[in-house]
């Protein structure tokens, strides 16, 4: 969807992104007034650079947006991955397909943050990578190297020496992901 | 069985031996008079004394340790019966056999003598406790839950206060309790002192009963922190008490809720302040690190007894000194003391706990204290129990609409019931005073009876509840590392996300830097704040692991050398010991912090077998031979055990009590020790791309040959030899280099600050043939 959003949001641009992601009338608008003051420039979409205040995976997560260039429909997208889990949800009508926060697309997006290739697998390197991010200079990369060597031996099943979907999902199977993945959005 | 049995018999006998003593004590006074004017004369004519029995001497702190001794044997006796604790809690059984004890007691001396004394226990067996359960909180947890837990602590126990007494006031009015003089005021006060959730009982119900996280702490925390409330409501309603009921206006009240302020704060501040204290201390304690551990001990005390001489809450205070310290002086002593610190505070604690049932139960045999009133007693057990419950679920309720993750039903009825009184209260009411509270010894009764109704009975069903309604349960198992770098992922992720969607959550506050640039850069040894990153702590624990498995490894497979060398064998821990414990003595003692890294890490690591480490020599002896590719292995592992042992064994001869260096040369040696481990890595991992070389493990095991210099240390000697590694071998490859190679950053790290600059170094690849 690389079209331009039109600065005001209509009223069923907002029915529709209310039924996909599940976020309330309220909260949409008030995340709408977030992203204008985000992007830069009055284009309607997020420019590949966002000044935001570094948290290391600020850069990953701004990449995960899956295109290059972001709309407000893909941003309310991915910020939906975080919604908390509801009870009640579960019992409404049954989506046809899943609702956009549920477990399995919120592990997907964590996999995605490490996959940048998109080729359902995370490398060794790819591994690296987002550990470097996350660690100090206090580590040497061998040490580092290490590790991404230990943790894909922990994880891989198939011997591929990569971590595929299936095998990331099923070492986080005890994690409580859906607290760890979710922020409270205001309303 | 038959040892237990004698066991009881000891405590029967000490018991007994207590009693003689005490009625001789009293005849040995009596006859006191004539005993001196006897004695006088008698020294005159017969001379020196040879031997002679000085009770009087070491009276007070005979009976102390006498006592002390009891309890402790009780517990020993207790545990040593694992059917019976598993269905009813230890702290139960302590205060049955308090019960006893004080039986006997009574039957001896128709008196109680030894009680349960607020001094004692406040000022000597609370303080303890509670550093412990500060210093050992979780405290991410803690502060995640702080809200709720907080909310319960406060309005919960306002609540519980205020019900307990105004029920028990009109159920008073309404003559159901027949004919006693207690106020208003004086329920109020009552009330106060028993609504106060007590987290001595807490720990040692919940503890036997591994309930899930959230719920814990929540009960756990709140237990703590409702002293801030105890404490004022105790203050305020016997200030109100003594000023009659005539002089209280709306000053004085406002008075109260802002002495609650006060206290809290005050307490929760003074602790914060000996907490940094205590992170300073230990950031300049490098050079006697002997008795490092002492100033966390006292530190901590005199917060209490600071807080405690300012009216503030002692509990809060200490309480949060310990969680305030836990994070600098884990970082800035050494490891040792770490342990030290942290074994030392589970005894005291774990002693105390004891004493402390013990007593409880001791202090019920005595019949002036008893004042039975039915009514009195048994309301007061419904209205606690209804009155929890009503609270917390109301509470809860209130919570969940805020909470990320609701507490479910069934956690809730727990908390509900994890509602115990304990130790605490009865202190309290002990402390009453009895000119102006003339029912005080019916107060007194009625506490013990919730007490003992609390510990007791809801400590035995808690279990059963627990698994009836299926809670959910704690967690065992130990994250694996991806799940630990994944949650790592979860956090910066959500902080990311919280700034690009302008919410400010939980993750703001963790969001390293304030915590890092200020507080870490004042409180932390810059070698310690180098070691702060928590992958590298990762990392750390890794290599334990790793070093670990091998010694098992080892241990399973034995070495080809030995086999090799069967007469050897014998002589192998001889042999290396005159060899090498003059040539490297420092080497040895460095490996020896090692191995007692890898020790402890052992005991604090369920998860594995559970093998004691080095008895290995022993073992080795029976193995098979099994190919070169385990040979290196073997070889490389035994190595690395043979430090070990040798290293424990090294301490020993240089013990002292003053002085406690151990690494002299230690950059030197240090250095020496990781050229060799690298090159062996680089070898190694050239192994593995050329998948011909061998690893590279030097035969210095050989026993059959004498040798001045341990050949790890030659390294220019060593060879390459072309010897293809199996398929196996191959497989198993990828992850040894990289063993080794931690393990020698490993060592650089505690002391010198700049550990892993030198891991980056190339040495040519060297390695060694594998004789065969």
């Amino acid at each position: 969807m690389g079209s331009r959003a039109s600065t005001l949001l209509r009223e069923e641009e907002i029915e529709e992104i209310k039924k996909e992601t599940g976020f309330s009338h309220s909260q949409i608008t008030r995340l709408y007034s977030r992203f204008t003051s985000l992007d830069k420039g009055e284009n309607g979409f997020l420019g590949r650079i966002i000044k935001i205040p570094e948290s290391p995976m600020c850069r990953r997560v701004v990449v995960s947006f899956r295109e290059d260039q972001v709309n407000f429909k893909g941003f309310m997208r991915t910020l939906a991955h975080f919604r908390p889990i509801e009870d009640n949800e579960k019992n409404k009508n049954p989506p046809t397909s899943e609702p956009l926060n549920s477990r399995t697309n919120k592990l997907l997006f964590a996999f995605r943050l490490y996959d940048l290739d998109r080729d359902d697998k995370i490398s060794r390197d790819e591994l690296l990578q987002v550990l470097r991010m996350m660690v100090g200079v206090n580590i040497s990369d061998d040490q580092l190297g290490s590790i991404a060597d230990r943790t894909i031996q922990e994880a891989d099943t198939n011997g591929d020496n990569c971590i595929s979907f299936q095998e990331f999902i099923k070492v986080l199977e005890k994690v409580d992901v859906e607290q760890k993945m979710s922020i409270r959005f205001l309303h | 069985m038959s040892r237990c049995g004698n066991l009881r018999l000891w405590i029967l006998g000490l018991v007994l031996l207590l009693c003689f003593i005490q009625s001789e004590e009293r005849r040995l006074k009596s006859d006191h008079h004539e005993h001196n004017e006897g004695h006088s004369n008698m020294s005159a004519s017969t001379g020196v004394p040879i031997v002679s029995f000085k009770w009087h001497h070491v009276e007070p702190p005979y009976l102390i340790a006498l006592w002390v001794l009891v309890s402790f044997l009780g517990k020993l006796v207790i545990e040593a019966n694992h059917h019976v604790t598993t269905y009813i809690p230890e702290s139960a059984l302590l205060i049955c056999l308090g019960f006893l004890l004080g039986g006997m007691i009574w039957g001896a001396d128709k008196v109680q003598t030894f009680k349960l004394t607020p001094t004692v226990f406040f000022f000597y067996l609370l303080p303890q406790i509670i550093l412990d359960s500060g210093y050992a909180m979780p405290n991410k947890l803690f502060f995640t839950n702080m809200g709720g837990i907080l909310i319960h602590a406060i309005i919960g126990t306002c609540w519980n206060a205020a019900t307990l007494g105004l029920s028990l006031w009109g159920c008073h009015k309404g003559g159901a309790m027949g004919d006693i003089d207690i106020g208003l005021l004086q329920y109020l006060l009552f009330g106060s002192l028993l609504a106060a959730v007590d987290p001595v009982a807490v720990i040692a119900v919940f503890e036997q009963v591994h309930v899930n996280e959230v719920l814990f702490i929540m009960v756990f925390g709140e237990s703590l922190l409702n002293d801030g409330v105890t404490v004022v409501l105790f203050n305020v309603f016997d200030a109100f008490v003594s000023l009659g009921g005539g002089a209280i206006d709306a000053k004085e009240i406002v008075k109260g809720i802002i002495s609650f302020f006060v206290v809290a704060f005050g307490g929760s501040l003074v602790g914060f302040v000996f907490g940094l204290l205590i992170s300073l201390l230990t950031r300049c304690t490098k050079n006697i690190q002997i008795i490092e551990p002492g100033f966390i001990f006292v530190l901590g005390y005199l917060a209490y007894l600071t807080a405690e001489m300012l009216s503030l809450s002692a509990i809060l205070s200490v309480m949060f000194c310990g969680m305030c310290c836990q994070k600098y002086i884990n970082s800035n002593m050494d490891e040792r003391s770490v342990q030290t610190v942290r074994s030392a505070l589970k005894v005291f604690a774990n002693g105390s706990e004891t004493i402390i049932f013990v007593f409880l139960g001791i202090s019920a045999i005595d019949k002036s204290i008893w004042v039975w009133n039915t009514g009195f007693i048994l309301l007061t057990l419904f209205f606690i129990l209804v009155y929890r419950f009503i609270g917390v679920f109301v509470l809860t309720w209130m919570m969940n609409r805020f909470r990320l993750v609701p507490i479910s039903l069934v956690d809730q009825v727990i908390m509900g019931y994890g509602g115990l009184r304990g130790a605490v209260a009865y202190g309290l009411a002990v402390l009453l005073d009895e000119t102006r509270i003339k029912e005080k010894n019916l107060m007194i009764s009625t506490t013990l009876i919730v007490v003992y109704f609390t510990v007791i009975f809801q400590g035995i069903t808690m279990k059963p509840l627990v698994q009836w309604l299926k809670v959910k349960r704690a967690a065992l198992v130990e994250l694996s590392l991806i799940e630990k770098v994944q949650n790592k992922v979860f956090d910066h992720a959500l902080i990311a996300i919280e700034d690009i969607s302008g919410q400010i959550g939980h993750n703001y506050m963790r969001d390293k830097n304030f915590e890092e640039k200020w507080m870490s850069w004042f409180l932390l040894k810059s070698s310690a704040r180098k070691k702060q990153d928590r992958l590298f702590n990762v990392f750390h624990e890794l290599n334990l692991q790793d070093a670990m498995e091998y010694v098992t490894e080892g241990e399973r497979r034995g070495s080809l050398d030995f086999i090799r060398n069967e007469n050897a064998f014998v002589d192998f821990k001889k042999k290396f010991d005159e060899d090498f414990a003059e040539a490297m003595p420092d080497i040895m003692a460095d490996m020896g912090v090692l191995s007692f890294f890898i020790m402890n890490a052992r005991v604090l690591n369920v998860n594995k077998e559970g093998d004691p480490v080095p008895s290995v020599s022993l073992e080795m002896h029976e193995q098979n031979l099994r190919g070169l590719r385990q040979a290196e292995e073997i070889n490389a592992h035994h190595l690395l055990e043979q430090h070990l042992y040798k290293g424990r064994k090294q301490h020993r001869h240089k013990f002292s009590r003053s002085h406690f260096s151990i690494n002299q040369d230690e950059n030197e040696v240090q250095e020496i020790f990781q050229r060799t481990m690298r090159s062996r890595l680089e070898s190694f991992k050239s192994g593995k791309m050329a998948g011909i070389e061998n690893p590279a493990f030097m035969p210095d095991v050989d026993p059959s040959s004498p040798m001045h210099i341990p050949p790890w240390l030659a390294d220019a000697e060593l060879e390459v030899s072309p010897v293809a590694p199996s398929q196996r071998a191959q497989v198993r490859l990828p992850w040894m280099p990289g063993h080794l190679h931690r393990l020698s950053s490993l060592r650089t790290s505690p002391r010198s600050g700049d550990s892993v600059q030198e891991g980056d170094e190339q040495l040519p690849p060297s390695g060694s043939r594998q004789t065969f």
